[in-house]
């Protein structure tokens, strides 16, 4: 594919398709609604199925059977959408299946749904939050790859000005190396064989199995797992101008490309501010952010919400003191655009915290 | 020692002068080929296990079995998820029709049909299974009624019929405290999308006959790619009903069956029956 001018819903959807995605099922809501057309339109192309569910609850219920007979399958909504997923988003981690799931975000007040999860018991999603078009492209991707080595749902994490932004961008498959086969999925052969497959969150075995394994048991296998992906998964973050920063800008998403150029522009001012840009936010990159903190006096956070991503930053570096400088900002449509979100109060809401570290330092 | 008397001649006595002439019986002889022997989990007088053979001898017949898929809802009947020979796909409460829409639409070739209780599908999944049916989808949606629930041990479920005590309505279901139950086969045969739709019961020999015929038609038709096909069948609960094991066929029949009325409800192709439907 060639090098094209192409909106974030496009790019994500595209990259889906060249990730070898073939089901996709969704529930129209702005702005996760662009991404459902653009797969309605390009999915038949490719043999695959794009279903237009009738509520959230069956477009993850259908993302979930296709998932299970092996196809690599998407759902997705905002937030909101997917509060009504939950149920689902915590039982795909028992079943062991490898859908992915898009937050196409109203603003950022999802990172504890995304990171924590609404839904019951203990469970993780891998999470994914890119910041511009070529970097969702890629990340779908990887989202696909993560969600199949892992047999786990990864949670793409987007926004309402990814889904419309236009960026060029080359949108070409990417092979991130060999993954296990799906000898798991289920497509019916197995049957009438005395060795029927079953892909259960609750009690995945049959009778004749050697060893039969209660619920308790089944439940009693996740901690291992969560452990494992947590461990194999090497949590990716962008940094900047952290060598000598005293002040570390912490943020997510689209917001963090205003935190990048407001970094710069304060260089040039003489404030030492750097920036952290988390990209895994589960498993969070606490690494990067130590790394980047260490000639650091304190540490400022800024996201569109009442601060939920400060918890994670305060937790990877306890010595330092975090600020939050972000807050809720919408617009009258409340879809996502963000009054606040200008480079000039972004910089002066760096200055302001930057001036205030000088003063408790000295 | 004396010797042994031998029984006088008028004696009845089994001739011994041959070999059998079949080999002593196995439990595994008892057993349908499509299900693990060993015990299961369900209470005596359930009428599930007969509907559960039922399906799976049915799509053996058919020659079905090789590739079929059973998604199950979450009751009673999960227990048999862990004893049938035919792949499991584990839904969560109320939502087998959409995961069982999500496997066909991948593998088109599959037989995919849905286990689900009346808790599981009329109350929790209601909606799941109608716009399934509208959709037309091309599985096979399989109700085990019982009006009770009785994994939780004999709530009122929304296929109660009127006056049905349950722990939940303990002078019996009333209309104007408690609505009244919806009658699934009959709402769904309205839809375009189902083609067929019909109603069983395993209280008789003869019930379970005519229920191992609704579900061989249902299979076919989906084999032949039918459309949505669904087939309800009545099974007894002495436990969640409350009632003697053995009163609880008669109590189907004067309770529930007066209510959720047995036979086929709706088949699109009857009248063509030996030139339906449309694709092999």
């Amino acid at each position: 594919m060639a090098r094209k001018l192409m909106e974030g819903s496009e790019a994500i959807a595209a990259g889906m398709i060249a990730a070898g995605c073939r089901f996709f099922s969704g529930y129209p809501m702005t702005p996760f609604t662009e991404v459902l057309e653009y797969m309605g339109k390009m999915l038949p192309g490719v043999g695959g199925t794009c279903m237009n569910a009738e509520s959230e609850l069956e477009a993850i219920g259908m993302a979930w059977g296709a998932a299970a007979g092996g196809v690599r399958s998407a759902t997705g909504s905002v937030g909101q959408g997917l509060s009504l997923m939950q149920e689902s988003m915590s039982e795909l981690v028992y079943a062991r299946l490898p859908v992915v799931v898009l937050n196409m975000a109203r603003s950022q007040g999802d990172y504890f749904q995304s990171t924590r999860g609404g839904g019951h018991g203990d469970y993780r999603h891998i999470v994914l939050a890119p910041a511009d078009v070529p970097e969702a492209s890629r990340l779908i991707q990887l989202a696909f790859h993560l969600a199949d080595k892992w047999r786990n749902p990864v949670t793409f994490l987007g926004d309402y000005y990814l889904a419309h932004m236009q960026e060029t961008v080359d949108v070409a498959p990417i092979d991130f190396g060999e993954l296990p086969d799906k000898s798991w999925a289920l497509d019916g052969r197995s049957s009438a064989t005395g060795h029927a497959k079953i892909i259960s969150p609750v009690k995945p075995n049959r009778r004749n199995n050697p060893v039969f394994v209660t619920y308790g048991e089944h439940l009693m296998g996740l901690p291992a797992h969560l452990d494992a992906m947590k461990a194999g998964i090497e949590p990716m973050a962008e940094t900047g101008f952290c060598d000598d920063a005293e002040l570390v800008v912490v943020a997510y998403g689209t917001p963090a490309r205003y935190v990048r150029l407001v970094v710069r522009k304060l260089r040039e001012e003489g404030l030492k501010v750097g920036f952290v840009r988390p990209i895994t936010l589960w498993p969070f990159p606490r690494e990067a952010i130590q790394a980047a903190s260490r000639q650091a006096k304190a540490l400022a956070v800024f996201e569109l919400n009442t601060g939920q991503m400060v918890d994670d930053v305060a937790l990877s570096v306890r010595h330092l003191p975090v600020h939050f400088i972000g807050g809720m900002s919408f617009d009258r449509s409340a879809f996502g655009i963000a009054p606040d979100m200008t480079v000039n109060n972004v910089a002066a809401r760096v200055r302001d915290c930057y001036a205030q570290m000088e003063k408790e330092v000295a | 020692m004396n010797a042994p008397v031998p029984p006088p001649a008028s004696t009845p006595r089994v001739p011994t002068d041959k070999a059998p002439t079949r080999p002593a019986k196995l439990l595994d002889d008892f057993t349908p080929s499509l299900i693990l022997p060993g015990e299961h989990e369900l209470c005596p007088g359930c009428g599930e296990p007969a509907a559960m053979r039922a399906a799976v001898e049915m799509l053996d017949e058919l020659g079905l079995a090789g590739r079929s898929i059973a998604v199950f809802g979450i009751g009673c009947y999960l227990a048999f998820s862990a004893s049938m020979d035919i792949e499991v796909l584990q839904a969560l409460h109320g939502r087998a029709p959409s995961l069982a829409t999500g496997l066909k639409r991948v593998h088109p070739n599959s037989i995919v049909f849905t286990v689900q209780g009346d808790g599981d599908m009329v109350n929790e999944g209601l909606q799941e299974v109608l716009h399934t049916a509208a959709r037309g989808e091309n599985v096979t949606c399989m109700l085990l009624n019982n009006g009770v629930f009785g994994e939780t041990g004999g709530q009122m479920t929304s296929t109660s019929v009127l006056g049905q005590r349950t722990k939940t309505t303990l002078e019996g279901r009333d209309s104007t405290k408690h609505g009244y139950p919806i009658l699934i086969s009959n709402l769904i045969a309205q839809l375009e999308g189902a083609a067929y739709v019909a109603r069983g019961a395993t209280n008789s020999v003869g019930n379970v006959w005519q229920t191992r015929k609704m579900l061989k038609r249902a299979f076919e038709l989906q084999s032949k790619g039918a459309g949505f096909t669904f087939v309800e069948v009545l099974t007894m609960c002495p436990t969640g009903w409350f009632i003697d094991t053995a009163e609880a066929p008669d109590y189907l029949t004067d309770q529930l069956a007066a209510t959720h009325k047995l036979g086929v409800v709706k088949d699109l192709f009857a009248s063509a029956a030996e030139a339906a439907p449309v694709e092999g």
